[in-house]
């Protein structure tokens, strides 16, 4: 896969030739560490650095969306002795596949993104943890900081400017958890990968207990653009209160799914055009905006959206890591829904209680329902589980688990209901396998 | 910071948790993973609140306390987040409490009656969790009960100081194991099973003996180590059917040692003396109390009054309660006799006479904590002294240097500021250092004797670090007070105490250390080395098993079997003590007899006997009082064992006067280091005293192996040997044929070959020459 298409793009300007302008110096000749090289030879301040990314108001592209300005601000800069800024490149949300094509095809912009980083936050270590399913990425990673290191632009005293920074890979196991940041920080620590209760924040106590700044990696790959275009520029680019362009990883019923870069506030219409449209022509039935822990949106709701965060935040659902997951009409609702219900159990942590023990059993209910096996009050069940689960877990986790159940239950009750009292889907199953695209229909 | 929980104002400081302070002010928080001695993992999620302005129910144990903060435990929310939680709980967990050996003692069971509901919604099949087999004191026979609170995993990352047990896989097939194969061998691992929340780690001693609710709850005193730790002793039809920590924050704090938790076994086991005995034409009958007594009588009588006192010796065990040990001394030196003693494990006595008070720990146990820096002296630490090596684990994690002075470097499992490991014959010397290395660094002219040493950078290091800081203390540990110079090494430590303005004191071996001082049971003539080094006609016993107990095993039973006569008050009829006594005289153990111990740091506690007595057996007190009588000596008219101690301690209960670890006139003379091997003895922790030597669930512990002889890999050579090959170990006329095993620990030209134990009890001296051959 690469990257399919773009609208005003940034970050996939020169890759156009796919895995082959990877090296630094295709990233130089694109203008590469400039960002960086100005930053440090004039001598910027680190207060300027951060007031760019502020004016710019990038949003954490890993899925929360938090104003990275802002979350840099919050670092005490300061503090004596190691910081550290680590990337979170541990994509595990299912449909979610941009930061592994940006590792794959442009790894110094996160590099330089990370470096800018550290410079404006006084951090000197850094990490980069990279999801272990793609052992290839990690790899590559690996060689893309060695060539950074040989051309000083990663070390001691980066370009004679006396400022240090140390970067290096890290590889996880696979587990969806490690994507959580403090998760993420307990397996570079080496310890099992589970989040750990908050407050304190990383930003105070962090990795090996010192201050910490986790980024995706999109948003580190943003970084140089933002400090190149300005802040205000790359505002322009997107739409106000959602600066830039962004990633969306389309995948699902669509003719061409890949990854696709346009700016903010783009409409949905729009980037379903660019995926080659509805396979087959069908209608789109559904469409999950944020990757699989967002809650689901309706066809006709989703028509309306623009792709950025308050629209899709105003149709009651999150923008997420931008993974825009696309269903047509011959989805069954309660079978995406078990397989989802199955993910979040499956990655649970297990640390504590309502999340270990209701994801399993939100999965056991849908499962029933999805064979025949549903009983008549199990969508309250459902309804009371997941009120049971969210707002009161260690992390995350148990929201994502639990905000897929709630919006499929409310946006497809009826086929629920259906299942339940019929024993069998409102969907035939032949048209189901036709719709994967796998099976030719036979009806 | 003030907060207001449920319209109670509180007051508690910065820092300070919410569930801190509902504790403050009795409002009570369900909570399972919580635990005031543990770090916090808020993992269980059952103490949701409902705090004011947050959106969400919030965990009591890990938010911090804001000024102004307003806390709802009962609202509606809490409520309603108490409940899910509690439901969460239960689906997988099974419900059947009146099978469970947790069921009327179980957290789960208690809230689950609160917050459960009547009826469960979740129908599925519930998890399987396999079983596991940890040692023979831990049951994980039903881990499907865990709620994963991981309480036992922080107990063991956090207090025993090893992480035995972990959580391994996620999400609900998460479970609490040990690595692949291993067995949870902690010293204090028992604690686990109080800790565990519901009925997934339980005791496998005491596992279906008893419900909770039949069992009595009584206040004891542990008799094994000098801590002194207090228990709560659980008794059904008068036996004791298990033994818990009762909290004393300034003695075990919530804790105790396994080796506190389960020596009961040894109360009901086949060994115990119920009847006294008498040996009859070489052979030990039975017999009843008035002839066994009428006997011991008439041959005291007669031995004394053909040979004169000298001819008796006594010799009580530092396990024994302070009103025995005072009236053996009395009963002993009424028949005209200075022979007594209550330290059979102690080789030099030169300090006797010299001291400036009762030899204590030097500080109560509750500063330890505000240490700066403590060094330790000639100590097995952890086997020897559980529970004070966990205050020592806690301090070293805050902010206090802990240094270890060793023969042999076992892990301590203390993060330390510096070890130094030597040989016996070094000890001093590497002592010496420190203090020269200390005088040094001061500027203050270095003592006499001392000319010679050279410090190391280790001994200056141990040595700067007892001189930062407020409050410092060194502490000699039971091999220092056992050593063949035990008084140079008193000596030194005063003078090292003296220089860098610390504390020094003794961590004492057994239960009345500071006790037997305080009953005035040392020797006026020969001690408990020399009254077997020159053999005496008569010997008293007060439960104490030569054999195992003296420094030197082989020449106190040759002593004891020439003896005419040997009374053993013991309750316990097996083992050697057949061979070499003449009489049996059954008394009974801490459980059955009222009594006192005075702890290492002066604390005097007094006990009552939560059983009666085993059959025929008697509280020692009683036995030594009538054999008074019937000896016709005076001031033998105790009517209570409360009117002995109140002889001995005037104060009561408290802390008893006159400690002091001062000595005078004693001079440094350091000894020169011979080039012959050398034997360390360390006391297994599971042979310590009669009581765990007949403990069964203890001696199938890893820590209850066979002695061996561990040398390193240079001494191996030296003898010809290799690891896993059978050795001869010969001291003096005695020998024993041990498993050589390579240990990299053992300091050059020594050989590690443990006391205490059955197979290497025809050996010598603890610290004495040694001869090793291949067998």
């Amino acid at each position: 896969m690469a990257i399919l298409g773009a609208i005003n793009p940034m970050l996939s300007v020169g890759l156009e030739g796919g895995d082959k302008a990877w090296r630094l110096a295709d990233y130089v000749r694109r203008g590469g560490y400039a960002a960086l090289r100005r930053i440090l030879e004039e001598k910027l301040p680190q207060e300027y650095v951060i007031n760019e990314v502020k004016k710019s108001v990038l949003r954490g592209r890993g899925g929360a969306g938090f104003p990275t300005g802002l979350k840099w601000s919050f670092m005490p800069r300061s503090f004596p002795g190691d910081k550290y800024v680590v990337c979170n490149s541990d994509e595990g949300e299912p449909g979610t596949f941009k930061d592994r094509d940006l590792l794959r095809y442009d790894p110094h912009s996160v590099i330089e993104g990370m470096a800018i980083a550290a410079f404006a936050m006084g951090a000197t270590r850094g990490y980069n943890y990279i999801h272990g399913e793609i052992w290839e990425i990690y790899e590559r990673f690996e060689e893309a900081l060695d060539e950074a290191r040989a051309a000083g632009f990663l070390g001691k005293d980066i370009l004679g400017s006396g400022f240090s920074f140390e970067l290096f890979a890290h590889h996880g196991y696979g587990a969806y958890i490690c994507g959580e940041e403090t998760a993420l920080l307990e397996s570079i620590e080496g310890k099992k990968g589970q989040p750990r209760f908050k407050p304190p924040f990383p930003a105070s106590f962090g990795l090996y207990g010192k201050p910490t700044t986790i980024n995706n990696t999109e948003t580190f790959a943003s970084i140089p653009y933002i400090l190149n275009l300005g802040g205000e520029h790359f505002l322009e680019v997107g739409k106000a209160n959602n600066g830039g362009t962004k990633l969306f990883s389309v995948s699902g019923h669509v003719n061409r799914p890949g990854n696709y870069e346009v700016p903010l506030g783009t409409p949905f219409v729009t980037l379903l055009e660019m995926a080659g449209g509805m396979r087959g022509g069908r209608k789109l039935k559904a469409c999950i905006p944020g990757g699989s822990s967002s809650p689901v949106v309706p066809a006709a709701t989703m028509m309306e959206c623009t792709m950025d965060y308050d629209s899709i935040s105003k149709a009651g659902s999150m923008l997420g890591s931008g993974a825009v997951i696309v269903m047509d009409e011959t989805t069954c609702m309660v079978k995406a829904l078990e397989r989802l219900s199955f993910f979040y159990y499956e990655e649970s942590c297990g640390q504590c209680t309502p999340c270990r023990e209701g994801t399993n059993w939100l999965y056991k209910v849908v499962h029933r329902i999805e064979h025949g096996q549903g009983r008549g009050d199990d969508l309250d069940l459902l309804a009371s589980i997941t009120t049971n689960i969210m707002g009161r877990t260690i992390c995350a986790l148990g929201d994502a688990a639990s905000m897929p159940v709630q919006s499929f239950v409310k946006h497809y009750g009826d086929e629920f209901a259906y299942h339940i009292e019929h024993k069998k889907c409102l969907v035939p199953v032949d048209v189901q396998r036709a719709g994967s695209g796998f099976f030719t229909a036979t009806v | 910071m003030e907060i207001e929980i449920d319209g109670k104002v509180a007051h508690v400081p910065d820092g300070s948790t919410i569930m801190d302070a509902a504790q403050q002010i009795g409002a009570y928080i369900p909570h399972f993973c919580y635990h005031k001695k543990l770090s916090i993992a808020a993992n269980c999620r059952m103490c949701l609140v409902q705090v004011e302005k947050a959106p969400k129910p919030l965990p009591a144990c890990a938010t911090p306390v804001t000024n102004g903060m307003k806390v709802f435990t009962h609202s509606d929310l809490a409520i309603k987040a108490q409940k899910g939680v509690m439901e969460f709980l239960l689906i997988n967990h099974p419900l059947d409490c009146p099978i469970c050996d947790q069921g009327g003692e179980c957290q789960l069971q208690d809230l689950a009656v609160g917050y459960g509901g009547g009826a469960s919604r979740f129908q599925e099949a519930k998890r399987v969790v396999f079983h596991k087999d940890v040692g023979p004191l831990i049951s994980m026979q039903e881990m499907a009960r865990c709620i994963h609170c991981t309480r036992c995993v922080r107990f063991g990352q956090e207090v025993a100081g090893v992480m035995e047990l972990g959580m391994a896989n996620r999400n609900m097939h998460s479970e609490i194991m040990t690595f692949v194969g291993r067995s949870v061998d902690s010293e204090l691992s028992g604690n686990m099973i109080d800790l565990c929340p519901v009925g997934a780690l339980t005791s496998r001693p005491f596992r279906y003996a008893a419900r909770s609710w039949e069992l009595a709850r009584r206040k004891s005193i542990s008799p094994h180590d000098s801590l002194g730790a207090n228990l709560s002793v659980q008794v059904k039809n008068n036996v004791v059917m298990r033994v818990l920590p009762r909290e004393n924050e300034d003695v075990n704090e919530c804790w105790i040692a396994d080796r506190e938790r389960f020596s009961y076994e040894a109360l009901g086991s086949p060994a115990r003396l119920t009847k006294p005995m008498i040996r009859v034409d070489g052979s030990l009958r039975e017999v009843d109390w008035n002839i066994a007594l009428d006997y011991v009588t008439h041959a005291l009588k007669d031995i004394v009054g053909s040979s004169g006192g000298q001819a008796l010796a006594g010799l009580a065990s530092p396990h024994a309660t302070l009103e025995e040990i005072y009236l053996l001394q009395k009963l002993v030196r009424a028949l005209g006799s200075g022979n007594i003693d209550f330290r059979p494990r102690r080789r030099d006595f030169s300090s006797d006479g010299k001291l400036g008070g009762v030899p204590w720990l030097g500080l109560r146990l509750s500063e330890i904590k505000d240490l700066d820096a403590a060094l330790v002296v000639g100590s097995f630490l952890r086997k020897d002294h559980p529970l004070f090596a966990q205050r020592l684990r806690q301090l070293a994690k805050k902010w206090g240097k802990v240094s270890l002075l060793s023969l042999g470097a076992d892990d301590p499992l203390i993060k330390l500021h510096a070890q130094l490991s030597v040989s016996p014959a070094e000890l001093p010397r590497a002592l010496a250092a420190v203090v020269k290395a200390a005088a040094q660094l001061k500027g203050e002219t270095v003592a006499a004797g001392l000319e010679s040493i050279d410090p190391c950078a280790v001994s200056q290091a141990i040595a700067r670090s007892l001189l930062d800081g407020e409050k410092r203390a060194i502490f000699l540990g039971n091999a220092a007070e056992q050593h063949p110079q035990a008084a140079q090494l008193h000596a030194l430590a005063v003078e090292l105490a003296r220089i860098t303005g610390a504390s020094c004191g003794f961590i004492g071996e057994a239960a009345n250390s500071v006790g037997g001082y305080v009953a005035k049971a040392l020797p006026t003539a020969l001690n408990a080395y020399e009254m077997f080094a020159q053999p005496r006609q008569a010997y008293v016993l007060l439960g104490v098993e030569p054999e195992l107990d003296c420094h030197d095993p082989q020449q106190a039973l040759s002593a004891l079997r020439e003896a005419r006569l040997v009374v053993s008050l013991t309750p316990f009829k097996d083992g050697t003590v057949r061979d070499y006594a003449d009489v049996l005289l059954p008394t009974a153990p801490f459980t059955e007899t009222s009594g006192s111990f005075v702890n290492a740091e002066g604390r005097l506690q007094s006990f009552k006997g939560v059983v009666r007595p085993l059959g025929d057996a008697r509280p020692g007190w009683k036995v030594l009082r009538v054999l008074g009588n019937l000896l016709d000596l005076p001031g033998f008219d105790y009517e209570s064992s409360e009117q002995v101690r109140d002889e001995v301690a005037p104060a009561g209960e408290g802390f008893v006067s006159g400690l002091g670890n001062g000595l005078n006139g004693v001079a440094l003379v350091l000894p020169a280091t011979g080039a012959a091997l050398q034997r360390i003895a360390d006391v297994p922790i599971y042979q310590s005293d009669p009581l765990v030597r007949r403990a069964a669930a203890l001696q199938r512990t890893t820590d209850a192996a066979l002695p061996t002889a561990r040398m390193n890999a240079e001494t191996l050579a030296t003898v010809g040997a290799s690891d896993g090959a059978s050795v001869r170990v010969k001291q003096c006329s005695g020998e024993a044929v041990l498993v050589a095993r390579l240990d990299e620990t053992v300091p050059v030209g020594c050989v590690r070959v443990a006391a205490a134990h059955r197979a290497t009890a025809a050996l010598g001296e603890m610290f004495g020459a040694i001869n090793v051959e291949r067998a």
